[in-house]
Parts: structure tokens; sequence; C-alpha cells
């Protein structure tokens, strides 16, 4: 599979008074032509932050100080901020978690898709711009659009309002959607709808989706491959069911063994000890080491650099070797579950 | 044995009352009428000391409201709800507070400029129960009972991450000794491996102190994790109520299951996801009958018409079905 988008090495810091922040320190994944990557991780540990830089929306005091964003071909990196212009919303779309941040609560919906066709195309009309963004309405699930454009975003529930955005999103037909936690603000059964629709127009249209969550039950759910971070660097990743069913790095093994489910009623929930570190004084060496229960003297040296494994899948820990998963495998459940697909 | 709670016909309305125009035109000939929700509507069920009773439901169900009205905040417009006072472990008490309450946001929950000291220490002094000369040894004490170590009883809230400060909030509703508490989404704010922390510490938390909670949760993973038996609200109303071991295996409701199947869960791996159609409905004007019929893919015209009661139809399992007439 062509990759579409491959991030080598990114560095996205931030210079505040009390020092420089590493955000994003090292961060390197592709995502192939039509792929769903889940990018997991917990508050503080950059993943929002690599999906602003992708999207060339990191403010100052921030910059992007190293590394390559290739999006097919091009080094968005390197790209002036009109040239950005080019991309973003138009070949690179971005889906937020507060879909009322997002939309212009003082525009129509309809003002708001038409924009977005013409921004990028100015040989559009104006009556066949409003048919298109009538058209995604009805894909994304709204029904009678016709009445529904010509409503404000105060209008519609946050459920709808997140299908709204999915449909500016998919306006241009985009090649890549970066979705920065887009059903956390959610109700269960509407997350539900949300996840489905997503799932439906990636398939349908071949787009390739970074899902960005703290959930890692969701990105179980629709990922095919799966990056953890902590602290600003990608400690594991690999296929969904390696990852979810055997994980190597003991922070993605800690994270998986602290979600609560009815499997492990009666017994205390496995838990990481202590808190993300502040990324103003990161330990020398891995970041994970004071929480880890398995960290030797090495690991306060250097930090470890991204090692394949044998099943294929990059891990940061040089003692993975060692460790014994201890989490049951859902290998068999999950396989029920692509049968279906 | 006896409940230790019993709530019975519980309801709670809100009423958003008219403006002066609305006032004027009614008397011009409009009719303007006043705004009712009903945040929660006939509400019965038992509690049982030592359980953990998990209530579950999306936003707008009401959760909340019953949650603040058992921990005494809220008065309920309608029905009553009664501790049994033979089951006090500390008669001394008064019954105002053996119901506590810890709430969601941890930031917003603390006072910030108050040290943590007089957070924990201000109910039990007001209430008698300790003396200022114990004050000290009283917060280490609470301290180190929520895993926090006693040096830091000097600080202010702000000085404490998201967990410390919810262990925070925890020390203050257990320094008056209570013996239910009701914990409000309590975790949804914090971090995965933080949430693990905590719901650790509550269950540690009970069986030392012999509690009984009311644990209100959107989260289904928790809520199935943590319960002892699920109640589930939809609009306001209870629509089953189960052990936690039929709520997983069978559950009753077509909102129960909805919800079940909607969950995201490890376990199962990459899936499609199947949601169900439609949006909740606004608590302002509730669908007739049954609340969940514009949803549910089995509705009847009864269902438009008639609201279901609440019946049990497994030992201590119920629901509010006109489905379970028909088999």
């Amino acid at each position: 599979m062509a990759s579409i988008l491959k991030i080598d090495n990114l560095q996205t810091h931030f210079f505040t008074k009390a020092g420089v922040l590493r955000a994003v320190d090292g961060v390197s994944f592709d995502v192939g032509a039509g792929e769903i990557v889940g990018l997991v991780g917990e508050s503080g540990s950059g993943k929002s932050i690599t999906g602003f830089s992708i999207m060339g929306l990191v403010d100052a005091p921030g910059r992007i100080v190293g590394g390559q964003i290739n999006f097919k071909g091009q080094d968005l990196t390197k790209m002036s901020a009109s040239q950005m212009e080019g991309f973003r919303g138009n070949r690179i779309a971005m889906i937020f978690q507060d879909p009322m941040m997002t939309l212009n609560p003082v525009l129509r919906i309809e003002t708001q898709m038409v924009e977005t066709i013409l921004a990028h195309d100015k040989t559009v009309k104006r009556v066949d711009a409003r048919a298109r963004a009538r058209d995604a309405l009805g894909l994304v699930g709204i029904s009678s659009p016709d009445e529904r454009m010509r409503a404000y975003p105060h209008q519609f529930s946050g459920g709808m309002r997140q299908r709204v955005s999915i449909a500016i999103a998919m306006l241009n037909r985009p090649d890549l959607i970066i979705a920065d936690e887009p059903t956390t603000a959610l109700d269960v059964t509407i997350q539900g709808q949300v996840i489905h629709e997503m799932q439906r127009l990636c398939r349908e249209t071949k787009t390739a989706l970074l899902w960005i969550t703290h959930d890692l039950a969701v990105v179980a759910g629709i990922a095919e491959r799966i990056c953890v971070m902590y602290a600003g660097r990608v400690v594991e990743q690999g296929p969904n069911d390696m990852v979810i069913g055997n994980p190597l790095h003991p922070y993605s093994r800690g994270l998986l063994g602290s979600v609560p489910s009815q499997n492990r009623r009666g017994q205390p929930l496995q838990q990481i000890e202590g808190m993300v570190p502040s990324l103003l004084n990161l330990p020398a060496g891995c970041a994970f080491q004071n929480r880890c229960t398995m960290a030797t003297p090495d690991c306060s040296v250097q930090p470890p650099d991204a090692t394949r494994t044998n099943d294929g899948r990059l891990v940061r820990c040089y003692n993975m070797d060692a460790t014994t998963p201890k989490t049951a495998k859902p290998k068999t459940a999950s396989r029920k579950a692509r049968g279906r697909t | 044995m006896k409940p230790l709670l019993t709530v019975s016909q519980l309801s709670r309305d809100f009423v958003k009352p008219l403006d002066m125009v609305a006032k004027m035109l009614n008397r011009l000939g409009q009719d303007y009428r006043e705004e009712i929700v009903h945040a929660v509507d006939d509400v019965s069920f038992d509690v049982f000391k030592g359980e953990i009773v998990g209530v579950v439901g999306e936003s707008g169900c009401g959760k909340s409201t019953l949650g603040r009205m058992i921990a005494g905040i809220l008065p309920p417009t309608k029905g009553h709800l009664s501790f049994d006072a033979s089951q006090a472990e500390n008669p001394s008490i008064p019954e105002a507070l053996r119901t506590q309450m810890i709430f969601q946001d941890p930031f917003s929950s603390l006072n910030p400029r108050k040290r943590v000291i007089d957070i924990i220490t201000e109910a039990p002094i007001h209430h008698k129960l300790i003396t200022n000369a114990d004050k000290r040894d009283f917060a280490a004490g609470m301290l180190q009972r929520v895993g926090l170590d006693p040096d830091v009883m000097e600080r202010y809230p702000h000085q404490f991450s998201g967990g410390q400060r919810q262990r925070v909030g925890i020390a203050r509703a257990l320094a008056v000794s209570p013996e239910f508490l009701v914990c409000d989404e309590s975790i949804a704010a914090l971090d995965v491996s933080i949430q693990a922390q905590i719901l650790n510490l509550f269950v540690e938390l009970k069986d030392q102190y012999n509690l009984t909670y009311l644990f209100i949760s959107h989260d289904i993973g928790v809520i199935e994790h943590i319960s002892d038996r699920v109640i589930v609200m939809y609009l306001g109303r209870v629509v089953e109520t189960a052990p936690i071991a039929a709520f997983l295996k069978q559950p009753n409701h077509p909102y129960t299951n909805a919800l079940l199947e909607g969950v995201p869960r490890l376990e199962v791996g990459r899936r499609d996801y199947e949601p169900i159609s439609g949006e909740i409905p606004s608590p302002l004007s509730p669908p007739s009958g049954c609340h969940f019929h514009p949803r549910c893919k089995f509705a009847t015209d009864r269902c438009r018409a008639e609201r279901p009661a609440l019946q049990e139809i497994a030992p201590a399992h119920f629901a509010a079905c006109h489905l379970n007439d028909q088999a």
C-alpha cells in the first residue's frame, strides 16, 4: 500500500519562558491510502500537537524544529503559508473535538459549506457548490438536507453538529482526514453513529484517516494500525491486533490494563503509578522510567530507539524481551468481528 | 434485609417561568405556557448496605439530578427518599451527614482560596465532630486514607494534578464519616491511567469503611467494572434495573441492548458499528408513551400511546417495556 502521509522524526517544540517544551520529539509513522491509523495517548502526550503539525496549525511559541512531513511526495514542513492553504481543508482536512468551536455560529451551514468549496476552486458555480454541499450532508446521514442547510449551528444537536463538520471535512474529497477526539464530547449511542459514518465514508471514498484519541476502546474498534504516544514520543506502533492483544511496551500494557471492563470485575485494575511527567523536566533517558515496573539503570542513560520486533512493530523499550504479556489475548474475538465485515 | 436507602416515586421538575413579555401577551389573549422539564420522573428503587449501585444513561437522562436529590443538595418536587436509621453505624452523627457527594470536576469542586487542611476539616469542625486542636492530625489521617502524603495539607488546590485533586475531594467527603457516597461522574475528567487509580481507591475504601455507593457514570465500562446492580435511565425514567450479571447477559430493554452494543470494547477488536438511529429527544418535549419508541425497532402502537410500567421480569430484575407483556 502506498503511503499518503509519511512522518519522519518530527519535532515540534514550544519555546516558553520556563524553557523548551518538547511536545513532539521524534515522531515517525506513516498512513497508507484508505487506511485508518489510531494515535493514542493521555493528555500532554503530544498527540494533538502531532495533528496540528501536519495541518501547519502550530502557533507561536511553538515551531516545527526538525523532521519531515511527507504528504504524497511533498514535504509540508518546507511549505510557505500560502502553499499550505492549498492543502488545508482541501487535500488534508481536520475534525475537532468540539463542533461548536469549529462552526461559525453566525453563518448558516450552507454559507460555511459553499465557502469551503469556493475557497479552493474558484471555477465552481455557486449552484453546483450548493448541490455538492447538500449531497455531502445527505452522505453523513442528515435527513432533509435542503432544509437543514438553511439552519444555524446552534439549531443542531451535538451529534448533528459533528456530522456537519465531518461533511465539511469530506467536501473537497481530501486524501487524509485528521480527526482529533471527534467523539469524545458525544453520548454513547451518538458516538456509535458518528464512528459508523466515518467508517463507511472512509471505506467508500478510500480516504485515509488519522484518529487521535485517549480512548483505547474506540481505536481498537476501528483502526488498522495503532501508535501509542507518551511524553512526545511514539512508544509502540503496530497492527491493531498486536498492540491491543499483546502490547510489548510497559506503558501500552499499563494503559490497556487500566481500562475497566466486565472481564476484570472484582479484581483491582492494573494501575500505572504516579502521573504523566511535566514536559519541562523530563528525566534523562526513557520518559516512562519513573512509572515503569521494569526500569533498569540503562533506562536513565539514554532514551531507547524505536526497535523493530520480529512481528514487525516498532517499540521504544530496552526491556521488552523480558516482558511476558499478562493480558488475555482477544485475538479470537477480533477475528470473528472481522469476519462480519 | 431492609434496604439502606428507599427511593419512592421521586420526581423533580425544573420550571422556566414566563418572562414579563409573555405574561403581558397572555393577558392579551395569547397562550404562552411555562416550560417544564421532568428531569426525574417517578423513580423508585432500593439500595442495600454495602452495595455499589451504578446509574447509567446518556446526557439529559436525569442521572445527575437523581444523585443530587439523594445527596440532599436538591429537594425533590414529588415523592420521598428515606434512609434506614437503624442501620446507622454511628448514631451520634447527624443524618444529613450520612450521605456525601463526590463531584465530576476536581477543578471547580474545591475552593481555590482554601488550603487542603481547611477544605478537609471545614465540615467536621462545623458539625463539632472534631475540635480545632485535632485539625492537623485529623487532616493527616484523612490524606493518608486517600493515598496522599500528609505533608501536602498546607497546599492549595491549584498545586495538585487532576487525580490528586479528586483524592482531596474524596478525603473531604469522607471527613464526616459518611456511609453513603454519591459519585457523580467522579472519574470522567481524569486520564485513563489515573481513572484506574481512583476506581481502585473507591473499591478499597468501600471494603475498609463499609461504604455504600451510588455510582453515576455515562461510561458503561466503568459501571460494568464496579457495580453490583445497574439502573439504566432514559429521559428521566428508569427503564431497567438489574443485577450486574443479568445486565450483562440478559439485558431486557431495547435501550439497554442498544447501549451495550454501541460501546466500543477492547475485547471485540475491529468491527463494524451498527448504531441505533435517531437523536436523544429534547427533555422539554419528550415523546408520548414510552420515551424510547421513536428510536426503537420493536415499537408498536401501544408504545406510542401508553407509558410502560416497571415490572419484575426475573428476581430483582425490572424493566419497563411493553414487549414483556406479549411474551
